[in-house]
């Protein structure tokens, strides 16, 4: 399985990140696009804001993309694009797309890949409102992982 | 008696808005642990307290235990709980 990995500040390439995993042993590509939603919980959204421990973040994606491999085998292409700095309303925040042979184990990994990512990547992300901003949590985020905290 | 050793604390989302700074070096006496870290931070930055009891502790970047060893040129990093996505 070939791998891409990409933490960026700026706008994400959806096309080339597809592209990235495209293959012609493959009949199928995944791509799930997480986007900026407009409101939450009735407040309206002026933007978020995503910040990240790069080096570690790097490693859990080479972790991510290492559970893939043994779960489905037969993956091809791996790519997963997060994005850091301010991320308008509508636009890509993060990407991950699989190419396999079939379209099954292309959603599975993929449904896996951003799963994960949501419950171990070190990444931050506040939602500014006009009237200030909040520091979202992932319900999936694993506190255990690796032995007990302090 | 013990020799003071500084420990920088990399701080991040909630965790440096908390502290106001996206780094700390605390002076702890050695043998320095995770926990004794966590105590530290927890009494020179009040803000940060209610998030570190839920946060993870981060030594050149693998997860450790409350009694991990820490040593002056370690990397240590306060983990939040995440929100990437």
């Amino acid at each position: 399985m070939r791998t891409e990995f990409e933490i960026t500040d700026g706008p994400l390439d959806v096309a080339g990140v597809v592209g990235s995993v495209a293959d012609t042993a493959a009949g199928a590509i995944a791509v799930f696009a997480g986007t900026t939603r407009k409101s939450f919980e009735g407040k309206a959204v002026r933007h978020l804001e995503y910040e990240a421990y790069a080096p570690l973040a790097e490693r859990t994606l080479q972790e991510i993309g290492t559970e893939i491999a043994l779960k489905w085998p037969q993956t091809i292409g791996l790519a997963i694009a997060h994005r850091l700095g301010t991320v308008d309303v509508g636009e890509v925040s993060v990407l991950v797309a699989v190419s396999a042979p079939h379209r099954r184990e292309a959603f599975a990994a993929c449904e896996y890949g951003i799963d994960r990512l949501k419950a171990v990547l070190p990444v931050w992300k506040k939602e500014v409102f006009v009237d200030g901003g909040v520091w979202k949590e992932n319900p999936e985020w694993e506190r255990e992982r690796g032995g007990e905290p302090p | 008696m013990s020799t003071p050793s500084g420990v920088t604390v990399l701080l991040f989302g909630p965790a440096r808005e908390a502290a106001g700074c996206s780094q700390t070096v605390m002076e702890l006496p050695t043998p320095v642990t995770a926990a004794k870290v966590v105590d530290a931070l927890s009494t020179a930055h009040p803000n940060l307290a209610p998030l570190l009891g839920r946060s993870r502790l981060v030594v050149n970047q693998r997860y450790v235990d409350a009694d991990a060893s820490i040593g002056p040129d370690d990397e240590v990093a306060i983990i939040p709980p995440v929100s990437g996505g």
